[in-house]
């Protein structure tokens, strides 16, 4: 569109009597533009301090090397950056930690899905149970774990004699690779499920009953309905909650701390544990804001191509 | 007698009364929970009579009730003696290290008074206060042993101002090895007496003999041995424990961790793969999860009677003693095992020894110490002397959550265990003979006291914890470890560490 035209078209559709805006303002418009600025700086001054510098702050540590032996922030130039590319350990934990994170939240929907579905009907005691699967949300997670960790204890825990009395047997929970990561899961699932359930349950209760009331009229029975109305209605919000729960299960750290402590050998250790590692017990702290910042930018990236292909996939689809 | 004579008598006699009553009241110091004060400079006399009224000590301590416990008891006893505010920050173990270190680094003078481990004293002591020599001089400080005054010391300075002794030993039931039922067993199955386990390849063997089968009759299973497995729990002490004897030999000088020389790491060396091989066995005798047993779950295994032997701190032994404990005066101390076959690394060959060369580790224990920085210096060093005073360290001993272990001559009287805490005179008597054996032994491991201590036993415990989940060898995994502490010592630079071991070597060779 010429820009002529364009600015033809905008006295057109201006009231008459109003004159075309000054393409600067005038001395009291400036002022008050002045003032509006002044009333921001508070809230931006805030930004500033509690989001930007430590963003900026761990930026500049990444490139140092400051340890307990180099204290302080040198130029150490990108030798962190060089370093962590060769460290296989870092990236291990990256890819055990992807594996925990797309399978407990998956595992999570379908159970919080589920769960939603069975308290929204009209079921008996339907508001006790809403709480009650809200409770393991409402603990705190290395409390939790430390629980779990009684549970999973393979000589004084109580789930290896309930198990062998069910004729599953003892299991080494803890001190084997695939049972220790087994149990990571179960205690990330136990625990978030109910945030899913939370989301999910919400996002039922806000649906409209008339494709419900369609859909029965037409004849679809509970699964027919669904597929073709609930599921693809609950689209946009199934994205919501798994992108959140994505987000959060990325940052694991309480649970592997607490139940294996990354163990046995490296089986469970995931970015946020050898970060803590590096940073907190071997007091490296130029080379693990370095991994910090290099799994922030991986997260992003990770989390976006996700999020696109979900959308895509959950929600387009069901509005084609 | 007139009236003015007996009231006179009555004045003199109520004068009397009171100054008696008030002197009593001075030095009865028992309301602090101990059972008498004995007099020096640090005694509780002596530190009421000092007035810190108006003054501020900061202290960081490790949470309650390891040392945090006795930290936070005396800093209110010595809050009350001489009129300071004291506060204490009790820290998880996970965040102490940083927690100290930050501080240091940005030149806070955040705490005044510090509790640690000792092995950090590597990368501390920069920032730690020389202990004054009149604190040196103290009652409590002579009889510090050497091995202990040898740890505190830095380069020819005392930074750190003992207050616990730490160590390793052997643990095992010794109901179980003195039951002749339990020793025909042993040996129909191997061919050989049951004695307390020599060497460490003896110690596999009788673990894996009485392992998962009832041999206290409780009707549950009880197995052979419980070990700190954990990795990043500090398993690293007990791996250590393990391999000291292969690699420790008792003829070559300068170093066991690295070649003093060179600074070549010598973990991947033949003696440290076999005490690693032998770690990596026993894993069979464990308990059911045993092979991920951290500290608190060795010290239940064994103190709670489930396991034959274990070894460790003392914390395993003084929960097998404590009064409710099923098996009270039912175990032993004695020192580590050893190994007749030793890694000779100066002739690259292994030397065969009629007895087992015994190597007593020496590992951990707490320390404290005062920071360069503190304007509280005085203060400080008081507290820290009152806190470590006679009585209180007698009293402390006594109780086993406080983490306080012997460390004085005085606290290898084996009559003090009998006396004080009910001990039978044969337990006593290995308690304190093991202690002592460890404190004279000829041949002793210390820590890896250098700057980046953490990241090198991080990097010893990821390794090993790679050999014990399968994941690899024990040689493959053991010269990942080498790589890493090469790795390691270039970017620290090797001259900087080998200054600092050097303080190391010096304590175990001399």
């Amino acid at each position: 569109m010429p820009t002529s035209w364009r600015w033809k078209t905008a006295e057109r559709i201006r009231p008459e009597g109003q004159t075309r805006p000054s393409a600067r303002p005038s001395m009291p418009e400036t002022a008050m533009y002045r003032q509006k600025y002044i009333f921001l700086l508070p809230g931006l001054l805030v930004l500033v301090a509690v989001i930007l510098f430590p963003l900026i702050f761990t930026i500049r540590v990444s490139f140092s090397s400051w340890d307990v032996y180099n204290p302080g922030l040198n130029n150490a130039g990108g030798a962190m950056y060089a370093r962590l590319w060769d460290d296989s350990r870092y990236w291990e934990a990256l890819w055990r930690l992807s594996l925990l994170s797309l399978s407990t939240v998956l595992i999570q929907y379908v159970l919080g899905f589920a769960l939603a579905l069975l308290v929204w009907r009209d079921i008996a005691a339907r508001r006790f149970l809403r709480v009650l699967f809200l409770v393991p949300m409402m603990t705190t997670p290395v409390v939790m774990s430390v629980i779990w960790r009684m549970i999973f204890h393979e000589s004084l825990g109580p789930l290896n004699p309930i198990l062998e009395a069910l004729g599953i047997g003892a299991q080494p929970w803890l001190s084997q690779a695939t049972h220790a990561f087994a149990a990571v899961m179960i205690v990330e699932i136990w625990q978030w499920t109910p945030f899913m359930f939370l989301l999910l349950l919400a996002g039922l209760l806000s649906l409209p009953s008339e494709p419900f009331l369609a859909a029965r009229v037409d004849g679809a029975g509970p699964v027919r309905t669904f597929m073709s109305v609930t599921f693809p209605m609950m689209g946009a919000i199934s994205v919501g909650a798994i992108l959140i729960r994505a987000i959060e299960a990325s940052k694991i750290m309480e649970t592997v701390y607490v139940l294996t402590s990354g163990g046995p050998g490296t089986a469970t250790e995931t970015v946020s544990y050898y970060i803590y590692i590096r940073g907190m017990r071997d007091f490296q702290i130029g080379y693990a804001a370095a991994l910090s910042l290099t799994y922030l930018v991986i997260m992003a990236v990770a989390l976006t191509l996700i999020a696109k292909a979900l959308i895509r996939l959950m929600v387009r689809e069901a509005r084609a | 007698m007139n009236t003015t004579t007996a009231l006179k008598r009555a004045l003199y006699a109520s004068v009397a009364f009171g100054l008696a009553t008030g002197m009593a009241t001075a030095e009865d110091y028992s309301q602090y929970g101990i059972k008498a004060d004995v007099p020096g400079m640090c005694s509780f006399e002596a530190i009421d009579a000092k007035d810190y009224t108006g003054r501020t000590l900061n202290i960081i301590t490790h949470a309650i009730p390891v040392i945090g416990e006795p930290t936070a008891l005396h800093a209110r006893q010595f809050q009350e003696l001489t009129g300071a505010t004291v506060n204490v920050v009790h820290v998880p173990f996970g965040d102490l290290f940083q927690r100290i270190m930050i501080p240091f680094q940005t030149g806070q003078a955040a705490y005044d008074v510090l509790f640690y481990g000792s092995l950090w004293l590597g990368d501390f002591n920069p920032y730690l206060a020389e202990v004054p020599a009149a604190y040196q001089e103290v009652a409590g400080m002579k009889e510090v042993t050497e091995t202990y005054r040898g740890i505190a010391g830095w380069q020819g300075q005392m930074l750190q101002y003992t207050m616990d002794g730490d160590r390793h030993y052997l643990k095992y039931r010794s109901d179980v090895f003195s039951n002749p039922e339990m020793q025909a067993l042993f040996r129909e199955k191997t061919g050989r007496e049951l004695t307390v386990p020599a060497t460490w390849e003896d110690y596999n063997e009788v673990a894996s003999v009485f392992t998962n089968m009832d041999w206290d009759d409780d009707g549950a299973p009880n197995f052979g041995t419980a070990e700190v497995t954990k990795r990043d729990d500090l398993m690293f002490s007990a791996f250590i424990s393990r391999v000291a004897p292969y690699a420790k030999h008792p003829d070559v000088k300068g170093g066991f961790f690295f070649d003093l020389e060179t600074m070549t790491p010598l973990v991947n060396t033949p003696g440290w793969v076999h005490g690693l091989e032998l770690f990596v066995a026993a894993q069979a005798a464990m308990p059911p999860g045993g092979t991920s047993f951290g500290l608190g779950d060795e010290i239940f295994s064994f103190g709670g009677g489930q396991t034959l032997m274990s070894y460790s701190w003392d914390d395993a032994f003084i929960q097998a003693m404590q009064e409710d404990s099923p098996i009270r005066n039912k175990v032993a101390a004695a020192l580590l095992p050893g190994a007749k076959e030793v890694w000779n690394r100066k002739t690259g060959q292994w030397d065969t020894f009629d007895e087992p060369n015994r190597v007593a580790y020496v590992t951990w224990g707490w320390t404290s110490a005062v920071a360069k920085d503190s304007a509280n210096q005085d203060m400080a060093f008081d507290y820290l002397c009152f806190f470590a005073n006679e009585a209180n360290t007698l009293a402390d001993l006594q109780i086993g959550r406080f983490g306080i272990n012997p460390y004085r001559d005085t606290h290898f009287d084996p009559a003090f265990y009998e006396m004080e805490m009910g001990w039978d005179a044969a337990v006593a008597e290995t308690y304190t003979a093991t202690l002592k054996g460890i404190d004279t032994a000829p041949n002793q491991v210390f820590d890896l006291r250098v700057p980046g201590v953490g990241e090198f036993m991080s990097s010893l415990a990821a390794g090993v914890a790679r050999a014990q989940s399968g994941e690899q060898s024990p040689q493959e995994a053991l010269d990942g470890v080498a790589a890493e502490w090469t790795a390691i010592v270039d970017r620290i630079g090797a001259d900087r560490v080998r200054e600092a071991y050097a303080n190391v070597v010096a304590l175990e060779d001399r």
